[in-house]
């Protein structure tokens, strides 16, 4: 909630609002649209001078102290760091780095309570001192005018300035804007209440915001350079005038009105220039630093001093001592607090920032940031509780006081609704949300946390849509994907189909040809015979030994197996007494039983089941375990065998296999002689260039022409002269083809379940042969 | 008489040259299928859970267009409904409790201890916002989650649970002030008529 110092003496009924050119000696000013006068209670803390609080013994250093994405650390925890140590780097372009404000050790990296309206917690760094202020070394320039102003804007990142007037940018970003620059502002306004850290600045160190203010006219290349003040500051703008004396710098006086130290306002005030809706005042040609920012950029480049403290008010009536202090950013406000003597009992309310933009919050133990300039804490009388909220009475005062020239009642109206599209019709992101239109309520209407909700709501809803425009992306991505995979898919499948229905009609041609040379096949048949049954029975052997080994090892797959059937079973019946509860609990309402009792009973099924499993899970588990004691002695010759084996696993396989695909082949041969004539002939060519090349090659006919040949193809074998290049490159490919199955199979194998194994040996094995066959075909051709 | 046929004649031109101009955008400027989809699609929340009944959001926009009910969709709540009737000029309606609750955002959120890596969440997942490989330990990717619950489901090991999305320092916003004068409506003159 914002606190908003509303004094009973306050006239309701005059909002403000100069409506006639007001002169000064040395410039034209423009009146401030809008505003309001609010009881100023700077006087408190004006009349000690700024002074140094003691060191604290924990600094809290949040990560998030600008605007922007939080900075990313660079220390552990345990690490010692030296004062003007870069603890945390600037994690992006819209981002800042952070110092160690005094040396000390890095205690913890966690979760603390940082000033913010929500009252969460955020990462922060926190510092144990060790007294010493023991600076790092720093890289002071002695003339700046030796550096462009690209390395002096360097300078500034990495000194880690943001905004100090609240709202926290990142001053770099600031500096480097990509248009031309005419004129330079220096925000000394503090239009506030209750603030005087930038007043008591301006009289205390007018010279360091003078150099300041030079040093970014020359960084902006801007011809002139601005600082504005209100005329409630007389100290600050003599101290000002002095130090601003014979330079290109011109103080501007102004009346003093509520908000003019908005940056918008200030443009308006000082050039009569509106910034339009949406645009920065860059496009105007304008920048807007605060004093304080002009200081933090006179250290770091003047003394390379990085921004480590700052000018802070602490005020209020439950403050004995109200002053300004210079206090090292991650201070604790209760060690402030302390140090101004707070009256306990009396504090009601503390805020961080100003009466009319803070926020209270309820706790002490949260650390003063970069863009903490005021503590105010308040008593009862001073701050007390927002009266009750009336009916709208359509006064219009609120409108009078909007000094974004909004129209605040319509924006209440449609806020309340929550009316998003009338809430942007209005303009609703023009608001400053300075809290003027509250302050004039005669309603007490909390009018500004109405836009502050609205905004809020309106950014949220915006991030969902940009998500929702995100996921719809990703499932559209998806559905294609899942498209082209079954496209391509189906795409392979017809080329395997066409590939094989051309290799069976090439091997049909290879069994006609073979079966010229009938006379060599009995043998070669009773070959192959022969092998499958030797390779048959050394399997048969085989098998159960390597049943055996699976057994043997500590976890084996049967096990694994049981295991996951083990936890399926528990999840399902973990479901289903949840399904029991829900029914139970439905049912209580419509006395319905039969479902529950047929839940009842497949719990009890499920659960039986589950004991089972557990059962088999453990028995086997302890059988393996025993097994494992027991057969350790036999173990060591098993890797041996198991080489043998596959060696005899394979040769049956070869036999196998060859028998399969010559099956395979016929079949393809005889459906594509019957209904397509187009892969018919497609096959008569492949069998073309079988032919040749079983002409050339005067090796063995292959097992597969054991089988009774397809008298489909032998017409086709009477024509087989081509030239013998065309015939090379076929063979060439075909090879290349085998050869690829082969490889294809053998990561198969690496990849393949126990039981898959045996069928892909075989596999492998039969591709092996007829890539063999092919090689040595093309070898003879060539 | 000529006045007559001139009138005529110059209707008759003008009805000629306006026809081929319309004859013309009618095929220039085609579009095709129904546009209303597409707004209707936008305003969906995208989730593509399935909780209207329909295997994803464009569907359900395309079933919204040929005259479904638009209070089908629980992720979108009843700001989607109301968005939906003010696109659609229909009365808005409350959310269908047949088609489930509107509650909080939520991601799913994988126990990763637990995964067996099965890959069937991931088969689930409309949006692939769930990593991980057979028999590898699965993750999801938080951003990318619609909170669609698909994945729920199919886990044989129950290794799956919805979690609500915490509200941080960068989410945050301000909540709208509870009006404390019910009584009082929304301007003075609504209490013409009462005692206060």
């Amino acid at each position: 909630m914002n606190a908003i110092a509303k004094s009973p003496h306050q006239d309701l009924q005059s909002p403000v609002a100069g409506s006639q050119v007001i002169a000064s000696s040395e410039r034209k000013i423009w009146p401030l649209t809008g505003g309001v006068h609010p009881e100023e209670n700077k006087h408190q803390s004006t009349s000690r001078p700024v002074s140094v609080p003691p060191l604290p013994e924990t600094l809290v250093l949040p990560l998030s102290q600008h605007a922007g994405l939080p900075a990313d650390p660079l220390i552990r925890v345990g690490d010692k760091v030296l004062k003007g140590q870069m603890i945390a780097k600037a994690s992006g372009f819209v981002s800042a780095a952070l110092h160690a404000p005094t040396s000390g050790t890095v205690t913890a990296i966690e979760n603390r309570p940082i000033p913010h309206a929500s009252g969460f917690y955020d990462l922060c760094i926190i510092l144990e001192t060790d007294g010493q202020e023991q600076w790092c070394p720093l890289a002071p320039v002695a003339d700046y005018r030796q550096l462009s102003p690209a390395e002096l804007v360097e300078k500034v990142r990495d000194a880690g300035i943001s905004g100090m007037g609240g709202a926290g940018f990142p001053t770099a970003i600031k500096l480097a804007p990509g248009t031309a620059i005419n004129t330079l502002i220096i925000n000394g306004t503090e239009c506030e209440p209750y603030i005087t850290a930038d007043d008591m600045l301006m009289r205390e160190k007018a010279d360091a915001v003078i150099q300041g203010a030079e040093i970014l006219q020359y960084m902006l290349g801007a011809q002139e350079c601005l600082v504005g003040i209100e005329n409630n500051k007389p100290e600050a703008i003599t101290a000002m005038r002095r130090a601003a004396a014979g330079k290109n710098i011109d103080i501007v006086v102004f009346p003093t009105i509520y908000p003019s130290g908005g940056e918008k306002q200030l443009i308006q005030i000082l050039t009569g220039q509106e910034v339009p809706s949406g645009k920065l005042p860059a496009d105007l040609g304008m920048v807007v630093q605060n004093v304080g920012t002009a200081v933090a950029v006179k250290d770091a480049i003047v003394d390379g001093k990085p921004l480590i403290s700052r000018i802070t008010t602490l005020t209020g009536d439950a403050l004995a001592a109200p002053q300004n202090v210079d206090v090292l950013i991650g201070t604790l406000a209760q060690d402030l607090l302390q140090y101004a003597a707070l009256k306990t009992s009396e504090l009601s309310t503390l805020v961080f920032g100003g009466p009319m933009m803070g926020f209270s919050v309820d706790r002490m133990d949260i650390p003063v940031i970069k863009t903490s300039n005021c503590l105010i804490a308040a008593t009862e009388d001073e701050f007390p509780a927002a009266p009750d909220a009336q009916a709208c009475i359509r006064c219009g005062h609120c409108a009078e006081a909007c000094p974004s020239s909004l129209l605040p009642q319509q924006l209440y109206w449609h806020a309340r609704a929550e009316n998003h599209e009338q809430l942007m019709h209005h303009n609703l992101f023009d608001c400053i949300e300075c809290g003027a239109c509250s302050f004039v309520c005669p309603s007490s209407i909390p009018l500004v946390q109405y836009y502050r909700a609205s905004k809020g709501a309106i950014r949220t809803q915006e991030a969902k849509h940009a998500k929702s425009e995100r996921s719809k992306q990703r499932y559209e991505d998806r559905l294609a994907r899942l498209e082209q995979e079954k496209t391509e898919k189906e795409a392979k499948r017809k080329a395997n189909a066409e590939r094989a229905a051309k290799l069976k009609a090439a091997k049909t041609t290879e069994q006609t040809e073979s079966n010229a040379n009938a006379e060599e096949d009995p043998i070669q048949a009773a070959i192959a015979r022969a092998k499958a049954r030797k390779a048959a029975a050394a399997a048969g052997n085989s098998e159960p030994a390597s049943a055996r080994q699976a057994s043997d090892r500590p976890l084996s797959a049967k096990q694994k197996e049981l295991k996951v059937q083990l936890s399926m079973a528990k999840a399902q019946a973990k479901k289903t007494e949840r399904a029991l509860a829900a029914a139970e609990a439905s049912a209580e309402l419509k006395g319905d039983k039969g479902d529950i009792e047929q839940l009842k009973s497949n719990l009890a099924m499920l659960n039986e089941q589950v004991s089972k499993l557990q059962q088999a899970f453990d028995e086997n588990s302890q059988y393996s375990a025993s097994k494992d004691s027991a057969e350790k002695p036999v173990k060591a010759a098993k890797p041996a065998l198991s080489d043998n084996e596959k060696k005899r696993k394979v040769e049956l396989a070869m036999a196998k296999a060859a028998l399969k695909k010559a099956e395979r082949a016929l079949a393809a041969a005889v459906e594509s002689n019957n209904g397509n004539t187009e892969s018919f002939k497609q096959a008569v060519e492949a069998c073309q260039a079988n032919i040749k090349r079983l002409e050339t090659e005067a090796s063995e006919p292959p097992a597969e022409t054991a089988i009774t040949p397809s008298a489909d193809a032998k017409p086709s074998a009477k024509k087989a002269k081509a030239p013998l290049s065309d015939e090379a490159k076929k063979l060439k490919i075909e090879s290349a083809m085998a050869n690829a199955a082969v490889k294809k199979l053998q990561r198969a194998i690496a990849n393949a379940g126990e039981d898959e194994l045996d069928t892909l040996k075989q596999q492998l094995v039969a591709a092996e042969q007829k890539a063999a066959e092919l090689k040595q075909g093309l070898e003879s051709l060539s | 008489m000529d006045i007559v046929l001139y009138a005529i004649g110059a209707l008759l031109a003008l009805a000629l040259i306006f026809g081929a101009i319309l004859g013309f955008a009618a095929i220039r400027f085609k579009v095709e299928g129904n546009p209303i989809v597409d707004q209707i699609n936008e305003i969906l929340p995208q989730t593509q859970c399935g909780q209207c009944g329909y295997p994803g959001c464009r569907p359900y926009a395309e079933a919204i267009a040929n005259g479904d009910a638009i209070n089908k969709c629980p992720p979108g709540g009843q700001a989607t409904i109301n968005t939906l009737a003010d696109l659609l000029d229909v009365e808005p309606e409350p959310l269908d409790a047949e088609h489930g609750q509107e509650s909080v955002t939520k991601v799913a959120f994988i126990r990763e201890a637990e995964c067996i890596g099965c890959t069937k969440c991931i088969q689930a997942c409309p949006v692939d916002a769930i990593l991980g490989a057979a028999k590898q330990m699965h993750t999801v990717i938080s951003d990318e989650c619609t909170g669609c619950d698909l994945c729920v489901e199919p886990c044989p090991v129950d290794c799956i649970e919805m979690r609500p999305v915490d509200i941080t320092v960068r989410t945050w916003s301000w909540a709208l002030p509870q009006p404390n004068h019910g009584k009082a409506g929304l301007i003075a003159t609504d209490l013409r008529g009462q005692t206060v």
